[in-house]
């Protein structure tokens, strides 16, 4: 089983891969294109729709928070309703409030759309998921007898019942592979064989969609002997987007902050943390090295941003902007070892940025590699009373010590 | 000695008339690489930077003996421009290209387990011998010859790394940027077995970073064994864990990925483990005196 497995997924996805979430009723949207079954459902934007919704469903209805997060069932993001009346009251509850789960962070989200959908009339819930394997450089498909929200408890306590096959796409899934899920999912009859072949359908769909995470949570069996995708994850690989204008129309920038969407639109790869300290590096990895040092300084960074190679100077002066407009940051520290990116673009558009709209706190910077002479001078002439540290770790702490004198409240 | 280039490597620029193709073609032969060839549809018999332009890889090959080549060409052709690299018969491709579909570089080494061309990358700095060959993007003049192999995930926290070494007085054999994407060629462990059997090579630094198994799988062979003295940083150890959505990963990766976890494991395996990246050279001083 996958205890030693590895994964595209992981702690670095917010640092150093993108993904674009989409919403459950667009990832069931795309499955119902590959033939895969999902309960019948409409989405609503208000009350008065959902109750539309319910009416044209007809009986029991289920009211679904849309947000990009898991543990919406737990969170009490998922109402059932008997009637549309019930259904319409279902979602004022929803729509519009804070949704707070185990996977959004403590500051929630806010409900914007709700899924409407029937009840389905449940035999067993069970589980199917695909993402990529990123050793073995194939997908890893996974198969549970037991879905739900409980998938990731059944995976440490008993292992043996989660069966995970690496598939590789240009052959897609064998026979025998197809086989083994649908045993694994201990069906058998009709729905074994409705189960391999779902499996199949599973990983052309995720090929297709070039998907890096494609969950089906739970999939369930129902007394009529279908499988129906009754709830539906899915993670588009972002380096996709610019060749599926399809996909990319699936993004929802509703989900993400101001702050996000500005430095997205720069290029750049930004993630706002709680800590104080502004950090501007280039390259993700001496980003995280920085953040590392902040916090053996006794610090903590109030964001990771990797500034990328191909960075211009305009990028340069809106991450700065970003910076210095967020009242949390109480010093800026800005990390650069030049290699395709010079240290002088750099300091021109953070020059540039603090001269159009001001700088209110104090700025360290380290300057190392290509073209540092020039910067050197652009910033001793910029007349602006910035820090040149001679090294990272010079640079840290003395970010740090102006955090903790810098006036006023956080 | 070095691993994968040296003096003698022959090179082929593929997307050399680009803009990234020609500043960094031209860093490289100030640097003393043989960039013996080029490639660039329809440009085929012109002459760039000196350098005799090809329409196809395997034109360069017969006609220049080429046997390495660097990638430069965008996202949306790096992965034809991979597969026809291998193809031809190249030993080392080097694909510096970032934003390439995760699902097309599957595909990609699907194809070059049946080839025996090495890939490193893709999004890497590439790859550099001292003072005789350099086929990537890195800055030549941090980096001195000398007695320590350096593998890394990162691009400038190799620059970092290389730099506080050169300040100390340590050179480096070759320096190996894996890359930082999801599917790459060459590995840590790959990476490692070769500095195993450089001469030259007296220490190895590896730089990893949080998420994946890489680090991981590197602790494993290093435990089974290794003769050289390795020191360790991984990135973001103080990082949050970012969002996530669904459960397939964490069953999947069995909790892996931390850089605690990481940390952890590197150590026990016998590497020399450092905490904080200004003090990376510094350990690599310590290991190679055989202090503790």
């Amino acid at each position: 089983m996958a205890h030693s497995r590895t994964l595209y997924r992981g702690p670095e996805t917010r640092y150093r891969y993108s993904l674009m979430r989409i919403h459950e009723y667009q990832a069931k949207s795309l499955l119902t294109q590959f033939g895969i079954l999902t309960p019948n459902g409409k989405v609503a934007s208000t009350p008065k729709e959902a109750r539309a919704a319910a009416a044209w469903i007809g009986g029991a209805v289920l009211v679904k928070a849309q947000i990009h997060a898991g543990g919406r069932g737990k969170a009490g993001g998922a109402l059932k309703a008997a009637s549309p009346a019930e259904a319409e009251e279902a979602a004022s509850r929803l729509l519009g409030k804070r949704l707070v789960t185990g996977q959004t962070g403590p500051e929630g989200r806010v409900v914007r759309l709700v899924l409407v959908e029937e009840v389905l009339d449940v035999v067993r819930e069970l589980y199917v998921g695909l993402t990529i394997d990123r050793s073995k450089a194939g997908l890893a498909l996974l198969v549970a007898p037991r879905g739900g929200v409980d998938v990731e408890a059944l995976a440490s306590g008993r292992p043996d019942l989660v069966l995970e096959q690496t598939v590789f796409p240009s052959a897609g899934l064998l026979p025998a592979q197809a086989e083994r899920a649908a045993s694994a999912l201990g069906l058998s009859g009709g729905a074994f064989d409705r189960a391999a072949e779902l499996a199949a359908v599973l990983v052309r769909a995720f090929d297709t969609m070039n998907a890096s995470l494609l969950e089906i949570n739970p999939l369930v069996l129902t007394s009529d002997g279908r499988l129906v995708a009754a709830d539906a994850k899915v993670e588009i690989d972002d380096n996709a987007l610019p060749f599926h204008p399809m996909l990319r129309e699936l993004r929802d920038p509703g989900e993400e902050t101001p702050a996000e969407r500005e430095a997205a639109a720069a290029g750049l790869s930004f993630v706002k943390l709680d800590g104080d300290i502004g950090c501007i590096v280039n390259g993700a990895g001496l980003a995280m090295a920085t953040m590392d040092l902040i916090a053996l300084a006794g610090g903590r960074p109030a964001n990771f941003l990797d500034v990328g190679g191909g960075v211009s100077e305009e990028a340069v002066a809106k991450a700065f902007s970003l910076l210095s407009s967020d009242p949390g940051v109480r010093s800026a520290l800005v990390n650069i070892f030049g290699g395709i990116v010079r240290c002088d673009l750099v300091v021109r558009g953070i020059v540039r940025s603090a001269r159009e709209n001001g700088c209110r706190v104090p700025v360290v910077m380290r300057l190392e590699g290509t073209n540092i002479d020039e910067a050197r001078t652009l910033l001793s002439g910029s007349g602006l009373p910035f820090t040149l540290a001679p090294d990272m770790e010079t640079a840290a702490r003395e970010a740090v010590r102006l955090a903790r004198t810098a006036g006023g409240p956080r | 000695m070095s691993i994968l280039v040296d003096a003698s490597t022959r090179v082929v620029v593929q997307g050399i008339t680009g803009g990234e193709g020609t500043f960094h073609t031209q860093r490289m032969i100030e640097y003393g690489t043989t960039v013996a060839a080029g490639v660039t549809p329809r440009k085929g018999g012109t002459l760039h930077l000196g350098v005799p332009v090809f329409d196809t890889v395997a034109e360069a090959v017969r006609n220049e003996g080429v046997d390495a080549s660097v990638i430069f060409v965008p996202a949306a052709y790096a992965p034809a421009a991979l597969r026809e690299a291998a193809e031809a018969g190249i030993r080392l491709i080097v694909c510096i290209t970032e934003g390439i579909e995760v699902l097309y570089m599957v595909r990609i080494k699907e194809l070059l387990r049946r080839t025996p061309a090495l890939l490193v990358g893709p999004n890497t700095p590439g790859v550099i011998s001292p003072g005789k060959a350099k086929l990537g993007i890195m800055p030549g003049p941090i980096h001195r010859p000398g007695p320590v192999g350096l593998v890394s995930r990162s691009g400038t926290l190799t620059y970092e790394a290389v730099n506080q070494l050169s300040l100390l007085g340590l050179g480096q054999s070759t320096a190996v940027g894996i890359g930082g994407d999801p599917i790459v060629g060459l590995s840590f462990v790959d990476v490692l077995a070769l500095f195993e059997k450089d001469p030259e090579t007296e220490a190895v630094v590896l730089i990893g970073e949080i998420g994946g198994t890489a680090e991981e799988e590197a602790a494993a062979f290093l435990r089974r064994g290794y003769s050289k003295p390795v020191a360790a940083y991984v990135a973001g150890l103080t990082a949050p864990p970012g969002r996530r959505m669904g459960h397939a990963g964490a069953i999947a990766s069995g909790g892996q990925g931390t850089a605690a976890q990481k940390t952890a494991l590197l150590e026990a395996a016998g590497a020399r483990i450092v905490r904080n990246p200004a003090e990376i050279g510094k350990a690599v001083a310590a290991a190679l005196a055989g202090k503790s």
